[in-house]
């Protein structure tokens, strides 16, 4: 390991310009002549839309344009897109309704767009906005996920009877039955995985620009993926040809996959320049953000497990309720079926499993990918109805995973997934071990003494990331594939340039990517730019999320410095007058053994680009070189993660006394920013499974849509972590890594919750345990089982 | 944000003549600029009390601590004077939101606001502080009225509050996990006219005194003279954080801590 290379907790580069006030934002760029648009926004969950009379608006000072859903139609401009296609079990498509970037009839949720209000300032911008007059026919609303599918209730898209976008499954029914059947033990859980609102620090935004000598458009954006976005503003929705179309994120704070998908604001800005004749800026406020961003997760689960009487799982049952929100958002579809079920397995042996998912259409916003996406609901899942199946048996936790852990790899799960390595058992020990598992008994004594109760929960997550082999994707319904691309330009001065499709929003890749290429090709890290986030910059690329900048992306990268690394020894080969084969290439250095001369790197990028020895010898001139890289399998991050809570149960708050997390990532490239991604993604479970959860109330008014009552961990809310890592390295990508993310905000609402029903001896407590729900639950009586 | 004219008055006499029709005082800010953030509060007018040197300060003397009205929290919260004299108001100043809003929000913003949530009233009116303004002298007995309601006329500014030194006092505080505001906050003092109980967050029409509590103390001052006495969850405000149920065992498990502390 050099100083800056794979494995060296290099500080990350791109902190000084954030620091010190220096990162470029969308809304720190202005363009000449710039007009400001504003949302008229549906203050009803469910109604028609009767009259738009825009008028008043027009006329008021600085007003340049007021556009609605009928200017939309009559440019024939798309509807916004959702790119996974799911079949329902009986093989019939989803059942999607139009998702119009502008309302067209109805509106379906509060906060959806109906009108797009463009002024010379800001101001003046609201002030008009004020004035556009909408009569509302108010409908009833669907709020209420498990109802939502019932008769008798509103239809949301006619699209979609009984507001069912599908009943999709997976797995073997028959067995999995018989498998209960024959079961000595069956332990069930009914769970609400909680909807969580993504809270990005930078709010959305978007700058849109026509150029009218050249017919092309910019799109200033903050988007986690500038080409996908570009290719479905330019394919589906039909803005502009993808190549008068480029599209810039700039410096993006914060997605949490939020800012993957191509929204209805974005597009209208692009769409409005040209209209307009003028660059128009959109900024979300954060009531805006909390209203209109995708929200993540919401499920209503039951789920069962079956046993042996020697404690071996047999098999899983799950019925899911996933609530897909008013429209279907980009990724929508495949977050609780291709992203959730197939980790139903976990870390377990077990020898079949069914998982049943009806996505349901609600009067609230669209839900779609949120940190883990899918994953942390799977985990969640697993991880409780393990827990609960150990305590109802009496089994140890710890040891009823250990005895049903996969144990030899490669592993292929009944729910489609081939594991190809891991080292469970070793997780399990470490983390026992810094969790002082051992002493937890004189811990809760100590707690007990002072009115406490103290609990312990676990969490043996499994996770799919470097998303993904573009094959097997396709093969379910995804509508592009997921490899990455990457572009190494050497310049003749021997600096390199690394133009990635991944991209960078609080990731460190421009410290990460660069401390491949310094290790690789023996240069300073200082001599390395990371490039990316701009689709004249960079030919194509398929962005970040999903744990996939490091195994796909930088892949990708591994595979461009071969390709340099081959053309740079032939040049070698000739400067040095020595045979190509005879030169060899470490650290840095060209050598051969039938010379005592050698080249450093930046001599010969030089020759390459002057010449002089190499050209007419069959060699262009040039050192730059390009890579695709489609991953051949997902990679499977895991790891244990070991919470430790205590309950004041006069009060019902809970603290975090503990947290120890052994994850098991494969190769780390820069251990700091691992540890940080580990550290931001515990506090992000610990805010699904203490703080946050988005309430919207029976008319569909969110009740959560300020930080006054929408709870965001803070530092106080969280503990000192101890994190450990193995190194299994994946086989799956020349680096070995695998990911990591996401891991914390998988991992933490199962140890989060397994602690507190651990403490308080029972299993009934929902997420967000907030003080009010622990407060009531301990005044319930342990369970029997618990309580012996 | 609508356009609003925009004054800085550095006497106390220039800021009330421009006090008329519905200009509004900025003492502070916490409420009042997110409200016309959002377009829901239209002033005319803001009037800025933050240069009026003698709206600041804080004072021991014969009545008691004085703290000027547009004294920051995080001024309260340091003072060694008010440390010396009432231990437990230093804790009350500190604990309100997070630190940028201590180095902002002042005394006089807080109480001429009257939150239902907030820490002040509350501990102005167990510590039966004196509200001073520019044309007179309010007890807090008199001055908190209801939700976001006080004593104060349309055209009066509070200049300092007055705390007499009590023999005892604490204030224990159950956070909202979101605002940080009081789910639940309740101020215990012994004064020389006898205990008094003033809880927050808690009651459906604002800060209230516990009378069934102060009858309790006036027996002994120990949390166990107030194992058993009622909080009527009837009176308690209902939302998403806390049910009146929790509300009202919450006041019970706080006025004891407070006793427990303030010993």
């Amino acid at each position: 390991m050099t100083a800056t290379g794979i494995g060296a907790p290099v500080r990350r580069k791109e902190d000084q310009r954030f620091i010190t006030g220096k990162g470029q934002y969308t809304d720190d760029i202005n363009r000449p002549g710039q007009a400001y648009a504003v949302f008229v926004r549906s203050p009803h969950a469910h109604a028609t839309l009767k009259t738009i009379d825009t008028s008043a608006a027009l006329a008021a000072p600085g007003c340049l344009a007021v556009y609605t859903g009928a200017d939309i139609a009559k440019d024939k401009v798309g509807n916004l897109i959702c790119g996974w296609m799911i079949h329902s079990k009986d093989g019939s498509p989803m059942k999607a309704g139009p998702h119009p970037a502008l309302a067209q009839g109805k509106v379906r949720y509060v906060g959806d767009h109906v009108a797009m209000v463009i002024a010379e300032t800001l101001a003046q911008a609201r002030d008009a906005a004020e004035k556009v007059r909408i009569d509302y026919a108010v409908l009833p609303a669907v709020v209420d996920l498990a109802a939502a599918q019932n008769a008798g209730q509103a239809q949301i898209h006619t699209e979609a009877p009984n507001n069912t976008v599908y009943q999709w499954h997976l797995g073997d029914k028959a067995k999995t039955d018989a498998a209960f059947a024959a079961a000595a033990h069956v332990s069930k859980v009914s769970l609400i995985n909680n909807r969580l609102i993504p809270n990005a620090i930078e709010p959305r935004a978007a700058i849109g620009d026509y150029d009218s000598g050249q017919d092309s458009f910019t799109l200033y954006t903050t988007s986690q993926n500038p080409h996908v976005t570009r290719l479905v503003l330019a394919a589906f929705i039909g803005i502009a040809p993808e190549h008068k179309l480029r599209v810039i994120a700039p410096d993006v704070g914060g997605g949490f996959g939020s800012k993957i998908f191509i929204y209805a604001e974005e597009t209208v800005c692009l769409w409005a320049a040209k209209k307009v004749g003028r660059p128009i800026k959109w900024v979300a406020d954060r009531t805006e953000s909390f209203l209109a961003d995708a929200h993540g997760r919401d499920h209503v689960t039951t789920a069962e497990i079956a046993l042996d009487g020697g404690g071996k799982i047999l098999a899983l049952r799950v019925k899911t309720k996933a609530n897909l929100g008013a429209y279907l958002s980009t990724f929508a579809s495949s977050v609780p079926t291709y992203l959730y079920a197939p980790l139903l397995s976990g870390q377990y042996d077990i020898a079949t499993i069914y998982c049943e998912v009806d996505g349901v259409y609600t009067n609230t916003a669209p839900v779609d990918a949120y940190r883990g996406a899918g994953r942390p609901e799977a985990t969640f899942v697993v991880e409780r109805l393990v827990e609960v199946a150990a305590r109802e048996t009496g089994r140890d936790p710890a040891e009823f995973r250990r005895q049903n852990f996969i144990k030899s790899f490669p592993h292929s799960t009944p729910v489609i997934m081939t594991y190809d390595a891991g080292n469970y058992a070793a997780c399990l020990d470490r983390a026992l071990e810094l969790a002082d598992y051992a002493g937890l008994g004189s811990r809760k004594a100590a707690s007990a003494n002072s009115g406490k109760k103290r609990g312990l929960g676990f969490s043996a997550y499994i996770e799919a990331c470097g998303i993904a082999p573009s094959q097997a994707v396709g093969s379910l319904g995804a509508g592009v594939g997921l490899w990455e691309s990457a572009e190494v330009r050497v310049n003749p001065t021997g600096s390199v340039e690394v133009l990635t499709g991944s991209h960078s929003h609080g990731q460190g890749h421009e410290t990460t990517f660069a401390q491949l290429v310094s290790q690789r090709l023996g240069i300073p890290i200082e001599q390395i730019t990371v490039v990316h986030g701009d689709t004249d910059k960079v030919q194509f690329g398929m962005g970040t999320y999903g744990s996939r900048s490091g195994a796909v992306g930088m892949s990708a990268i591994y595979h461009a410095i071969d390709k340099v690394i081959v053309k740079a020894k032939k040049v070698a080969g000739f400067v040095l007058e020595v045979p190509e084969n005879t030169v060899d290439f470490k650290e840095g250095i060209f050598s051969s053994s039938a010379t005592n001369k050698t080249l450093t790197f930046p001599e010969v990028a030089l020759q390459a680009y002057i010449a002089h020895k190499v050209s007419g010898q069959q060699l262009e001139p040039g050192l730059k070189e390009g890579a695709f890289f489609d991953p051949t399998n997902f990679t499977f991050p895991s790891g244990v993660h070991i919470c430790e809570v205590e309950i004041d149960p006069d009060t019902g708050a809970t603290t975090i006394e503990r947290w120890t997390a052994v994850d098991d990532f494969g190769t780390l490239v820069n251990p700091m920013i691992v540890e940080g991604q580990v550290h931001g993604g515990i506090a992000q479970g610990v805010g699904q499974a203490l703080l946050e959860g988005a309430v919207y109330d029976r008319d569909g008014q969110l009740l959560t849509a300020s930080y006054m009552d929408y709870c965001m961990p803070r530092a106080g809310d969280l503990p000192s972590y101890q994190v450990a890592m193995l190194g299994t390295p994946c086989p799956s990508n020349p680096l070995g890594v695998k990911g990591c993310g996401e891991a914390g905000a998988i991992a933490a609402p199962a140890a989060v919750i397994n602690a507190i029903t651990d403490a308080l001896g029972h299993e009934q407590i929902a997420m967000p345990a907030t003080p009010l729900a622990v407060w009531r639950a301990a005044q319930q009586a342990p369970s029997k089982l618990a309580a012996e | 944000m609508y356009a609003f004219q925009y004054h800085r008055p550095a006497s106390l006499a220039d800021a009330a003549k421009l006090l008329t029709g519905d200009a509004k005082l900025l003492a502070g800010g916490h409420t009042l600029i997110p409200t016309m953030k959002q377009r829901l509060a239209n002033p005319p007018a803001l009037i800025d009390l933050a240069r009026i040197s003698e709206l600041r300060g804080i004072e021991k003397g014969s009545s008691g601590v004085v703290i000027g009205a547009m004294t920051t929290h995080d001024e309260v919260a340091n003072s060694p004077v008010v440390r010396s004299a009432i231990d437990g108001l230093c804790d009350v100043a500190g604990e309100i939101g997070d630190p940028h809003v201590r180095n902002r929000g002042t005394i006089g913003g807080s109480i001429a606001n009257n939150d239902p949530a907030a820490d002040y009233p509350a501990a102005a009116l167990a510590l039966a502080a004196t509200i001073v303004t520019n044309k007179r002298e309010i007890k807090a007995d008199d001055f908190f009225k209801g939700l976001f309601s006080t004593a104060l006329d349309e055209s009066e500014i509070i200049t300092r509050v007055t705390f007499p030194v009590p023999k005892k006092f604490a204030y224990m505080k159950f956070a909202n996990p979101a605002s940080r505001y009081a789910l639940v906050g309740v101020a215990v003092a012994q004064t020389g006219d006898g205990p008094r109980v003033a809880v927050t967050g808690a009651g459906s029409n604002g800060v209230f005194r516990h009378q069934a509590m102060e009858a309790a103390l006036g027996k002994a001052w120990s949390a166990q003279s107030l194992a058993g006495v009622p909080t009527n969850a009837s009176d308690m405000v209902s939302d998403m954080h806390a049910d009146a149920a929790y509300r009202a065992h919450l006041v019970g498990v706080l006025a004891r801590r407070a006793v427990a502390k303030a010993q």
